[in-house]
């Protein structure tokens, strides 16, 4: 079973749509990327799907329920995590108070959580009482990934969360991606590392001028000659 | 001829008059200094919250300190009427908790009816400014309607701790030092207050959720913080804090509602210098200002009589800038940290 | 159509109901309105030039309206000799070692890097700021003791009074230019809060530097450009005119001197708006509005935006400047405590926003208004707690509420700007925006 679908997404920012009539959907513990170049609307559409964005058309179901027309607050406590693309901390605040802040809707005890981020992101341990502004770009990631996995999300929706870090790191923070979607999480990611993003999909969208041009599995799109050479560099 | 009691053996002649230069510092400079220092901390402490949550510059905050202060004394007034009072403390401890409460109920009646509105539509910080200049004149009428522009103090119960009479006989020496309730008083509230308020940002769930908001709004929008919530903690605690400057400095001066729009520039300037946004800073800033304030327009020549040998003293009074040039201190500073470190001591926000 | 009909109606109501004043009350209550009214609509327009056109925030604008007020003394007054003689020479040093001083600092600053640059450069300004007062100390005291109740102080060049508008302008654009090289290209508000200090400073100045400005002791008998009324009351032909519109003589002289303000200052204000419209309109207007409507972009197509932003501060402190010369030489004398935020900061902001922010003649309207509202609303205050207290029975609330009547203007000033901004954003005659200018609306 899906347990995120959005179907013929069209929206936009004023007036000028963006998203022409797009769809994605993530089955249960599996990890879905979508690809494109920039400007194709990636960003928009997680905008759309996190409900920060009217939709012009379509709808968004989560476990097979309809949230269409609920606040991204709602959709976050209904079990939706989202790591932005830009300004995905709390710079001022302590890593230890992002975490608790990604648990802000939470009233129960969330300290296990909160053990279970630590674990997946060593580094954040030790770094639990200095800000999150001061960490490197790595690092910062983390948090960002980490704070959204507060919520105990049932899907975790993330917008590049390796732009702008070395490949080793980025290698590390694939692999603790594929360690949450072995926990059973479903994950729905925007990459512009499409090649390896693609190697550890489950499915794959190119996104093109806000539209879906290819839908397949991460190996069928990474065998495609015409996305080989239109979207992956040959 | 005064009792030397700390005359010591040696060099007898020097020692006390060092003392006595000392004394006169602390009478005219550390402790006038510290007590406004206080009031101007717990002045910036409000506007950099406003500042930090609600992102602008907050042109009413004089004017709700005056509102804040008048309430309270319409307070002290009835108490005093009633016959009721803490002394050998001013009366106005005691209405300052109600003070604060009409004050928070102006705040957020002004909130609900009037800036948020533009917080919805999202409007830019400078028309934010704009309308605080708006509320600043109704508050201006409604503190007029109140109490009246007249000079009032409010100063009861035990006047003084220490008196210059009583410090000259106690000790010999010929400068005398005055410690009034009122700036005693100042300094302890305000280190309560100005703890309380670090230790409800730095530890509650609603601090932290504060400085979340202030930090990202769209992501602390996705973690589930309410604005609405923040927004009135926000203005609650501003509320209470300009009440507390106002009466503070109220007890220490005068209450005059005019003086309240000009303590702005020097509240603004300390929460500049301090790093706007920046609650620590805003404190700092306060006592920054304040001494240098007081020490530039302190005529120093008094106090070089006692330390210079008489032919090295000076004719003139040795002041920098005379008293009625007090706020362009603020002014200088401000300008030299616009120009050397815009963002303040601590870093804040510049953009 | 409606954008010439409707300002047109609303300047028609404007100028009716100040008629309504000449037949109700008096045409020497009218003309007295309006002169300060016209004086209100200059200001206001400086005041449009940095809002309107560039979206900066002055709140210091008594300070340059003092400015401009403190050069009609300096102007016009006749000279103090004696006071040169006492004082000159040691102030002339004083003057010296403020140059001396900048010079050195230039020098310092040239010499200097870094952290150790701003210190020395702060330590050279300390060190030439007490060389200065020990010249300046012995001069301001000789300066004051001469003659005292009458002079005490250097007195002003003698020129023709008309010749301290235009240097009312200079000195008010040259303080303008200080501030804006510090507090532009900062936060928007930080140019509030800059310039609310410099006004500060500025009045300050005026009301304690005895020897250049009397103080609070003020400077009065600054000499007119339009005949008094006891000169008036003796040109026949006028004294003639009134009686046939069956004046007295007192009366005619009272008119004429008003007119005769009336219309030099209406001279001005035309002058000011026909060169205001003609900058809106160039291609510098239209590249100042699109900065303001979106500076990001503008800065991203290599914009200077702080130059720009400084120009039209200056400006509009200089407009700011002109009508601040005009006001004190239509009172003939220069009253530094006069000068409060609340009636030459505030209530100018109020008469910009109704007007129209961005649209000069609706600047002009507001001017108008918000000046005739302020009048108005003593009579009206005075009148509503006449009323009020007349439902209730003698006593305490009955005295405070007539002792409440004056409050009534800050009310109406922040109700008017409160209202202003949330329904009618745009003002009384709203801006004209070519399309192209528009923002594009995001959301
Ligand atoms: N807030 C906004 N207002 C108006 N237009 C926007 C806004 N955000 C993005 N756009 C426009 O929408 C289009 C798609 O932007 P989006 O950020 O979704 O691209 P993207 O695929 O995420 O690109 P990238 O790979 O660079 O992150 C772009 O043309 C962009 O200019
Ligand atoms: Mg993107």
């Amino acid at each position: 079973m899906n347990m995120l679908v959005a179907e013929n997404l069209t929206a936009g920012y004023g007036g000028v749509d963006i998203l022409h009539s797009c769809s994605f959907a993530v089955g249960a513990g599996e990890i879905a990327v979508i690809v494109g170049p920039n400007g194709a609307g990636k960003s928009t559409a997680m905008k759309a799907i996190l409900g920060m964005l009217p939709l012009r058309t379509g709808r968004v179901t989560l476990e097979g329920a309809d949230i269409t027309g609920l606040s991204p607050q709602a959709r976050v406590a209904a079990g939706m995590g989202f790591v932005p693309q830009n300004d995905n901390v709390f710079p001022t605040l302590t890593v230890e108070e992002n975490l608790e802040m990604g648990a802000f809707i939470r009233r129960d005890c969330y300290q296990d959580t909160m053990e279970s981020v630590y674990a997946l992101f060593p580094v954040l341990r030790e770094k639990r009482r200095q800000p999150a502004g001061e960490l490197s770009g790595g690092q910062r990631q983390q948090v960002a990934v980490g704070r959204a996995l507060m919520t105990q999300p049932k899907v975790l929706i993330l917008d590049e969360p390796t732009a702008g870090v070395s490949p080793i790191v980025m290698d590390e923070l694939f692999d603790r991606i594929i360690d949450i979607a072995r926990s059973g999480l479903s994950i729905l990611m925007v990459e512009q590392n499409a090649r390896q993003a693609l190697a550890i999909a489950d499915r794959g969208y190119v996104l093109v001028q806000g539209r879906n041009r290819f839908t397949a599995s991460g190996e069928t799109l990474l065998a495609d000659p015409e996305v080989r050479r239109s979207f992956l560099g040959g | 001829m005064p009792i030397r009691k700390f005359a010591v053996p040696s060099s007898e002649a020097e020692i006390p008059d060092f003392l006595n230069a000392i004394v006169l510092l602390a009478n005219f400079v550390v402790i006038p200094a510290t007590a406004y220092g206080a009031q101007l901390a717990l002045g910036a402490l409000g506007v950099t919250l406003v500042y930090s949550v609600l992102r602008f510059a907050n042109f009413a905050h004089g004017d709700l300190m005056a509102f804040g202060t008048a309430a309270t004394i319409l307070i002290v007034w009835l108490f005093q009427g009633w016959g009721v009072s803490l002394a050998p403390l001013p009366t106005a401890i005691l209405a300052l908790p109600l003070g604060m409460i009409i004050t928070c109920l102006l705040a957020l009646g002004t909130d609900r009816f009037v800036y948020r509105f533009y917080r919805h539509q999202r409007s830019p910080a400078i028309v934010f400014v704009m309308v605080s200049v708006g509320v600043m004149f109704i508050y201006n009428a409604l503190t007029r309607f109140l109490i009246g522009v007249d000079d009032r103090r409010f100063e009861d119960g035990e006047r003084f701790i220490v008196t210059v009479i009583g410090f000259r006989e106690a000790t010999g020496l010929d400068q005398g030092l005055a410690l009034r309730t009122s700036q005693v008083l100042t300094v302890i509230v305000m280190v309560l207050v100005t703890t309380a308020v670090f230790w409800f940002l730095r530890s509650t769930r609603t601090g932290k959720s504060m400085r979340a908001y202030s930090d990202n709004e769209d992501l602390a929008l996705l973690s589930g913080i309410n604005p609405d919530r923040v927004v009135l903690v926000t203005w609650m605690l501003a509320a209470s804090l300009a009440t507390i400057a106002g009466v503070l400095y109220g007890l220490d001066k005068s209450f005059r509602p005019f003086t309240y729009f000009q303590i702005l520039l020097p509240i603004f300037a300390a929460a500049i210098v301090g790093g706007i946004g920046q609650p620590f800073g805003a404190v700092a800033g306060g006592f920054i200002i304040a001494f240098s304030e007081v020490a530039l327009t302190y005529a120093w020549r008094g106090f070089l009589t006692h330390i210079l040998p008489p032919d090295l003293i000076p004719a003139g009074l040795v002041q920098i800038l005379s008293v009625e040039y007090k706020f362009a201190v603020s002014f200088l500073i401000l300008v030299i940290v616009l120009l050397v470190r815009p963002t303040g001591i601590i870093r804040g926000r510049v953009f | 159509m409606s954008r010439i009909a409707r300002p047109l109606a609303l300047y028609a109501v404007m100028a009716s109901l100040i008629v309504a004043v000449g037949f109700i009350q008096s045409w020497t209550v009218a003309l007295s309105i309006t002169n300060l009214a016209l004086i209100s609509a200059i200001m206001t327009l400086g005041v449009n030039i940095q809002w309107g056109y560039g979206g900066l925030f002055n709140a210091g604008i008594v300070g340059f309206a003092a400015l401009g007020g403190v050069a009609a003394v300096l102007v016009a007054m006749p000279p103090v000799t004696d006071s040169w003689i006492a004082g000159g020479t040691n102030l002339g040093l004083a003057g010296l070692a403020i140059l001396g001083t900048i010079g050195a600092a230039v020098f310092v600053r040239g010499r200097t890097h870094g952290r150790r640059r701003t210190w020395a450069t702060l330590f050279t300004i300390l060190a030439g700021y007490i060389v200065m007062r020990i010249f300046l100390d012995p001069a301001s005291d000789a300066i004051e003791a001469i003659n005292p109740s009458i002079q005490g102080y250097l007195g002003g060049l003698g020129l023709p009074v008309l010749v301290a508008w235009p240097v009312g302008g200079l000195f008010a654009a040259g303080a303008a230019y200080l501030v804006g090289k510090v507090a532009l290209g900062l936060r928007a508000d930080y140019l509030a809060i800059a310039t609310l200090g410099i006004a500060e400073i500025i009045l300050a100045i005026l009301k304690n530097e005895n020897w250049l400005t009397r103080g609070v002791k003020n400077v009065t008998g600054i000499p007119r450009p339009i005949p008094s009324e006891r000169t008036f009351q003796t040109i026949g032909w006028v004294s003639e005119l009134g009686h046939s519109f069956g004046l007295s003589p007192a009366m005619t002289a009272a008119i004429a001197n008003r007119l005769g303000y009336a219309l030099l200052f209406l001279l001005v204000l035309g002058t000011i708006l026909w060169l205001a419209e003609r900058a809106l309109n160039s291609p510098w207007g239209r590249m100042m509005r699109a900065i303001r409507d979106n500076q990001d972009a503008a800065e991203a197509m290599g914009k200077d935006v702080t130059r720009r932003h400084l120009q039209v501060f200056v400006l509009g402190s200089a407009v700011v400047g002109i009508a601040g010369a005009m006001l004190v030489t239509l009172d003939g004398q220069f009253t530094p405590t006069a000068y409060t935020p609340l009636r030459y900061t505030f209530v100018i902001w109020v008469m910009v926003i109704l007007g129209g922010s961005g649209n000069n003649w609706g600047a002009v309207l507001g001017g108008f208004v918000v000046w005739y509202t302020w009048v108005m609303a003593e009579p009206i205050g005075n009148h509503l707690a006449a009323a009020l207290a007349d439902l209730l029975p003698a006593g305490w609330l009955r005295s405070h509420i007539l002792d409440s009547a004056p409050h009534l203007r800050p009310f109406l000033m922040g109700m008017i700007l409160l209202l202003c901004l949330r329904f009618a954003p745009r003002g009384l005659i709203p801006e004209r925006r070519a399309p192209s200018t528009r923002k594009p609306e995001v959301n």
